[in-house]
């Protein structure tokens, strides 16, 4: 991978190849240094009194980044050592992103600390400057190189690269050739970009050193703590330490299973969103950086985003609420959550000491693992902790271990199964482990126009179907007649005349 | 009696094999050396050895109630696993003998009492003798008070078995002889004709066993006595001969004369049961066509009806068979209670498992016990009138309601071969209507609810999996293959295949199977390539595999495709597009609400295509198999398959895969192929001022060209589809084929005994069917021990893979071929060298990378790939034998779980 800066003379900077000297490499020699990724050469294409350009040129070893180096402390990639085939077919080599960053952070250390004993005045002064990075990773789009590097007095050009010639229909790919002109202290400029590139490129499964924080307080100095988009850097620059990376066996398992089907792990491994952990060391950091300036929201998560409707309650809340209260209502003691996600109602649960025995069943290793930590389980007080149970089970199989409760609760779960299943969850769930109390909640379809969301477009990527209130009512009752229970069908939320209530909330009772 | 002579001719204690036998005796008795003589070490467990186990002091009385705590707990798992159980310990509380009767009723074993009655005296003199029994004579004396006051309650405190054995001499002598338990009938090992409810259908018995090949023997008033068996044969009858019907005196007089002559078996049916009752006067509610049966009877002579009389009420409520592997009850029987002794399994037995409710028509509501049947033994049974006998998990019901008109059905075992006979006419009213439960089978729901269950045994779909069924409840899971052993599957393992299974896969009931991952040839050691054919031709030649079939290996994704020959066998044998609404059959074309008839899915079982896309493929595959005649292909003697099973590879790699693609392949392609030509140009300009770069510049050209090379080898398999158009598959192998109806012997086939040329026949035949659709598979034999047949093998691989191909697979022609050391391999690939960047990268082919590659290890991968192979042909292998869908889906969730191993992915 390769990266460009040319300075052009101007009045803080008589002689362009003094460029050589802020860089403390010389314009006459091609130098190499060995980084941690491979071999960073340094080099000028050209060295002119007018103009001089230094290049960059990284020479990543693909073999050893997925191998990772012993003894380096440095895990580019998901531990384990076999990984997934993601990893072996890389664009770490060709695009400038952390990779880049950290051999520039280790090839110009003193310039981007500014300094420069035998041209102090050119070190400290705005230079005439053009950096060039020929293949730039960029989440989010081309407008975002703009938006960071723009309020930094750079005039920004970002074109995107298409993904194939050959194939038009498959767009652009996610790179951009930057070419950034500005008038800049070449030190700024450096720290721009070792900030900023990996900031664009956000890839997820690649760790830096563990002092990134305090990296990003020093390179960030002068600049970040005034940026506009000081939330969204800080965030995604740190996201890279504490990266989600599978680490459970059941996790890497999963991730193998979507390798053998050519599907991305996250279009599998999804029945939570991903965490982001931040310990209090990096929140004081990230609040120290930007200025206790909120986070912005770039990128939506994958989670209902339409459901924070303005309102007294979010509906999440409201939804629990109700569901809470049928169960009272149905003077349950015993309670099974089915598909408990992350366990937002477990916590609800656990609150009211009248239910005694409270299961949370889920078919993700993931989320439950998840919802042991929300729920701090290791941190339980013992009588809390003893009317609670985690237990990994699937819907469409029967299940003995789930007979014998007074209620069970499947809040927003039957969407999310292919309704080729359905019948299977009924017959597990209604059939098998058949309590006296079942309280079912899924979106009404027929509200996601309030949400701005056109014909077939359903509130969750892992939503199958969405239910009309008829199609809901036709469902609940065919379960209900054959399996000797009586249903009563309500909603949850906002009503509103014409679409009734968002989410729709049916109570089976024999 | 002397002494002497109670010794020398020693009482025989007869005890079942199958018991818990409570010792009852004072400290010093001789418990422990009469168990000693008389039972294996390890069927006696000693109350003084459980002190030990948890005081280590035998004779700690405070440590006794942990002792007897252990002591039961090992009693309790002993006797689940259906082992004689000797308990040694004094017993003589009636307290004690009372959680030791209530152990062996859980276990549904007999009790049995031993009774060691020893005068005090002597018990006294012998603990004397022993240094650690310190305690004093007035224990001893309280124990033989004690033992005397139980002696005449044991038969009351429900030991069903109690032998006393009076003074030392006796005990001395005592032999114990076991016996079988009278439902131990494993010796009898058929053939059998298993008859369903008869209810004094004379007429439609005799016929049923005519059709059957019995030879009818009749008395002088020519009443049929008995029938004689064709060859080697045995009818066996599940009960419920008498009631409702028009003959009951008919019935019994021809199956008892076949069970005295020995030509038949027979368990009673709850209505023998109450019959038996009302002719002993007893006050019964004449109902359920009793009346008819008393009136029958009635014009009988007394001694025919003590006959009958005797003849039911002698009659075992259930009989274990043929070593183990068919269990005859009347009304079916889990598995915890074959073989098995008590008040419940007898109740089991006749009148089967209820939830205590009852449905709309008053009658009780049944649990399905059949569904949660994992058991190995048929079971085979009545008592539930069905319309059409229906295969759940192993379990049949026989009962097809001659009576009302329905018929009268025999199973042939072990052939599971059904054989029916029409009702004459329709003799007594039904309470409820036998189509009832028809409407509950095209409900298409599982079990258990009062509507759908309150007299069948639930609808074949109903055969709902169990949790327990795939994940292991330890560590491991094991499950047995034929051809390559014990297959164990972890459990982290497991945890994912469930995750994706239940959340992405299709319905495990068309998801027969799941295809191996396949090892690659052994590394090469010619420079410049990781793979070579002469690799895959010297491993067969060293597995003694002289015939191979070289395959191009087409480059798209893995696809299993299930075809239905019509709609209806779709719907009929894998549940495939539900229901009408109406909850009628839906006709017999087009009416799948326009699902397909048929499935198509990838490796790890999710749909391929969407539903219409499915449908349209399945459509223009199933038109394709008719023009080339597979169904006849892969039918069995002058039966057509009804549905077809292929193993596929569909093309192009971007019809599935173009997400990964996007976000992969071609990501990397342009990153490389803008970055590696600026560097280029910026070397190229130092080099340009006289500076010195070395071979960085070289090395940036080369790498250039491997980005390109990368490029064009992705793009090769990739083209635009839409909807069908430009899309290919290519079947290799016909995995297996059956028939819609399950309950035909055998209702289906597979074939990875068939060589691979019959397979590719079938697959050119689909290719000249429909030549836009179906791509061809070329291939090239070749005999590994000709060298100039192996050359011609290597130059076939340089030319696919010169011309872009991936590569090629090497099978034994034979197919399934077993070597000394077990299965061999049944494929390896060797994949071309510049389809290989798409795995290793682009830059894999540089010298130093390539060294480095080559130190890549096959051990797991080719274990694994046998493993899966065995758990799929495992898999095809029950369907074959029509197993039930548990059996089958545990082998097909394995191979997943499997697939989930730590591998390197790049093999």
């Amino acid at each position: 991978m390769l990266l460009t800066i040319t300075a052009s003379a101007n009045e803080a900077l008589s002689d362009a190849t003094d460029l050589g000297y802020l860089l403390h490499k010389h314009p006459g020699r091609a130098q190499s240094f060995g980084v941690a990724s491979g071999t960073a050469h340094v080099v000028y294409p050209d060295a002119g009194p007018a103009r001089c350009t230094a290049a960059l040129v990284l020479e990543v070893d693909p073999v050893a980044l997925v191998r990772g180096r012993p003894g380096s402390g440095r895990r580019r990639s998901a531990p384990g050592g076999d990984g997934t085939l993601a990893q072996y077919v890389n664009d770490r080599p060709y695009a400038a992103g952390s990779l880049l960053a950290v051999a520039l952070g280790q090839v110009f250390r003193t310039a981007l600390a500014g300094r420069c004993d035998l041209r102090p005045d050119a070190a400290a002064a705005p230079l005439a400057l053009e950096v060039t990075v020929p293949v730039v990773p960029c989440r989010g789009g081309a407008d975002l190189a703009e938006r960071l590097f723009a309020p930094l007095g750079w005039a920004v050009e970002a074109d995107p690269l298409p993904l194939d010639e050959e194939f038009p229909e498959w767009g652009d790919s996610r790179y951009v050739a930057l070419r950034l002109t500005g008038t800049v202290r070449l030190a700024e400029a450096l720290n721009h970009l070792y900030v900023l590139l990996p900031v664009l490129d956000d890839a997820k499964h690649y760790w830096v050193a563990a002092d990134e924080v305090d990296k990003l307080v020093r390179a960030g100095a002068g600049w970040l703590a005034t940026h506009p988009e000081r939330g969204l850097v800080t965030r995604r620059y740190l996201r890279r330490r504490h990266a989600f990376v599978r680490t459970a066996l059941q996790q890497l398992a999963i991730e193998r299973l979507a390798d053998a089907d050519d599907t991305d792990v996250d279009d599998v491994d999804n029945a939570v969103p991903v965490e982001e952990v931040t310990s209090a060391e990096e929140m004081t950091a990230s609040e120290n950086v930007t200025a206790g300036e909120g986070a912005t929201t770039e990128d939506g998560t994958a989670g209902e985003a339409p459901d924070t409707e303005p309102g007294p309650l979010p509906l999440a809340k409201q939804r629990i609420a109700a569901v809470v209260d049928a169960l009272r209502t149905a003077g349950a003691s015993s309670v099974l959550d089915l598909g408990c996600g992350e366990g937002a109602l477990l916590a609800a649960l656990l609150a009211d000491r009248s239910f005694t025995r409270v299961v949370g069943a889920d078919v993700s290793y993931r989320a439950l693992q998840v919802a042991a930590r929300r729920l701090r389980l290791d941190r339980m007080p013992e009588r809390t902790r003893d009317r609670l149970e985690l237990v990994q089970t699937a819907l469409t199989y029967r299940d003995a271990r789930l007979a014998g409760f007074d209620a069970a609760v499947l809040m927003e779960v039957v969407e999310h199964v292919d309704p080729p299943r359905l019948p299977a969850l009924e017959a597990a769930v209604f059939g098998a482990a058949r309590p006296r109390t079942v309280v079912v909640t899924t979106p009404n379809v027929e509200w996601n126009v309030r949400y701005g969301l056109g014909p077939g477009n359903l509130r969750h990527r892992d939503h199958r179907f969405e239910w009309t209130r008829e199609e809901f009512r036709a469902w609940a009752d065919g379960v209900a007649q054959r399996h000797g229970y009586a249903v009563t069908v309500t909603g949850i939320g906002q009503d509103d005349e014409e679409l009734g209530r968002p989410t729709q909330l049916g109570v089976f009772a024999r | 009696m002397s002494e002497e002579t109670a010794e020398a001719v020693g009482k025989m204690l007869e005890i079942p094999r199958v018991a818990l036998v409570v010792l009852v005796g004072a400290s010093g008795s001789g418990k422990s050396t009469f168990a000693a003589r008389c039972f294996a070490p390890t069927q006696v467990l000693s109350s003084d050895h459980y002190r030990g186990v948890v005081a280590d002091d035998e004779n700690d009385q405070t440590a006794s109630t942990d002792a007897f705590e252990a002591l039961h707990h090992v009693v309790g798992i002993r006797l689940r696993r259906g082992l004689l159980t000797v308990v040694d310990a004094t017993n003589v509380q009636e307290h004690a003998r009372a959680s030791l009767v209530k152990l062996a009723r859980e276990h549904d074993v007999l009790p049995v009492a031993v009774v060691l009655d020893v005068p005090a005296a002597e018990c006294v003199r012998r603990n004397e003798s022993r240094p650690d029994r310190d305690f004093g004579a007035h224990v001893v004396t309280r124990h033989a008070a004690a033992l005397r006051r139980s002696l005449p309650r044991l038969q009351r405190e429900g030991f069903r078995i109690v032998h006393v054995l009076r003074g030392a001499g006796e005990v001395a002598a005592a032999h114990v002889r076991f016996t079988r338990m009278l439902n131990d009938h494993r010796e009898l090992t058929g053939p059998f004709d298993v008859v369903g409810d008869v209810h004094g259908c004379r007429g439609e018995l005799e016929t049923l066993l005519t059709t059957l090949g019995y030879a009818l023997r009749r008395d002088d008033e020519g009443r049929a006595v008995g029938a004689t068996p064709p060859a080697g044969r045995t009818a066996v009858f599940v009960g419920d001969l008498v009631d409702r019907g028009p003959d009951t005196p008919g019935v019994l007089r021809l199956v008892m004369g076949m069970v005295a002559a020995g030509e038949a078996l027979c368990v009673p049916g709850n209505h023998e049961n109450k019959l038996i009752r009302a002719l002993r006067g007893r006050n019964v509610k004449v109902s359920h066509g009793l009346a008819e049966s008393l009136e029958q009877l009635g014009r009988e002579t007394p001694e025919f009806r003590a006959e009958a009389e005797a003849f039911m009420d002698g009659l075992v409520s259930h009989l274990v068979l043929d070593e183990g592997r068919l269990v005859v009850s009347h009304a079916g029987l889990k598995e915890a209670y074959h073989g098995r002794a008590s008040g419940r399994v007898r109740s089991f037995a006749l009148y089967g498992d209820t939830t205590g409710e009852t449905d709309e028509y008053g009658l009780p509501v049944r649990y399905p016990w059949a569904q949660e049947y994992r058991g190995r033994a048929m079971v085979l049974y009545g008592h539930t009138p069905t319309a059409t006998p229906e295969w759940v998990n192993n379990t049949l019901c026989l009962d097809t309601g001659c009576v009302f008109g329905g018929a009268l059905t025999a199973l042939r075992y072990p052939e599971r071969e059904i054989v029916s006979v029409p009702a004459e006419r329709e003799w007594y009213a039904p309470v409820r209507p036998l189509a009832a439960d028809q409407e509950a089978l095209a409900g298409g729901f599982a079990l258990p609810s009062p509507a759908s269950h309150g007299q069948g045994a639930g609808p074949r779909h109903g055969d709902g999996l169990e949790l327990t069924d795939v994940l292991p409840d330890g560590p491991v899971r094991v499950l047995e293959t034929a051809h390559h052993g014990r297959v164990s599957v972890r459990a982290e393992n497991a945890a994912a295949a469930l995750e994706v299974m239940s959340r992405f896969a299709i319905d495990p009931r068309p998801l027969l199977y799941l295809p191996p991952t396949m090892a690659p040839c052994a590394t090469s050691t010619l420079p410049d390539v990781l793979e070579h054919p002469a690799e895959a031709f010297a491993a067969y030649a060293d597995d003694g595999v002289v015939d191979v079939v070289c395959e191009e290996k087409h480059m798209g994704s893995r696809a299993v495709v299930l075809l239905c020959r019509t709609p209806e066998v779709a719907r009929r044998r894998f549940g495939l597009g539900g229901v009408p609404d109406d909850g009628t059959d839906g006709g017999t074309d087009g009416a799948l609400n326009g699902a397909a008839a048929g499935a198509v899915w990838t490796r790890t079982g999710r749909a391929f295509l969407d539903d219409a896309l499915t449908a349209a493929l399945v459509d223009r595959l199933r038109a394709a198999a008719d023009a080339a005649g597979l169904w006849t292909a892969a039918g069995a003697g002058d039966d057509a398959a009804d549905w077809v099973l292929l193993d596929c590879e569909v093309m192009p790699w971007s019809a599935k895969a173009v997400e990964l693609l996007r976000r992969q392949y071609a990501a990397v392609g342009a990153a490389g192929r803008a970055a590696l030509p600026a560097a280029r140009d910026v070397l190229g300009s130092v080099a340009a001022r006289g500076i010195d770069v070395g071979d960085l510049l070289a090395r940036t050209q080369a790498r250039r060209t491997d980005v390109d090379a990368f490029t064009a080898a992705y793009r090769r398999y990739c083209w635009p589809t839409d909807g069908l158009s430009g899309l290919r598959v290519a079947p290799f192998q016909v995995l297996a084929a059956g028939l819609a109806d399950e309950t035909a012997a055998p209702p289906a086939r597979a074939f990875h005994t068939r060589d691979h040329l019959w397979h590719l026949g079938i697959a050119d035949a689909l290719v000249a069917a429909d030549p836009g659709l179906v791509a061809p598979t070329r291939r090239l034999v070749v005999r590994t021990d000709d060298a100039t047949s192996v050359a011609a093998g290597v130059a076939w691989w340089e030319e696919l893979t010169g011309a872009g191909g991936e590569g090629m697979v090497v099978k034994p022609v034979a197919n399934l071929v077993r070597g000394p050391k077990g299965i061999v391999q049944p494929g390896v690939k060797v994949r071309g060298r510049e389809y290989l960047r798409i795995i290793y990268g682009p830059e894999y082919t540089e010298p130093a990378n390539l060294d480095r590659l080559r130190r890549r290890s096959l051990g797991h991968k080719r274990s694994l790939a046998l493993r899966e192979y065995a758990l799929g042909l495992e898999a095809l292998e029950r369907t074959a034998r029509g197993e039930p869908l548990w059996r089958v889906h545990e082998c097909v969730f394995a191979v997943l779980a499997c697939e989930s191993e730590p591998v390197d992915p790049r093999l």
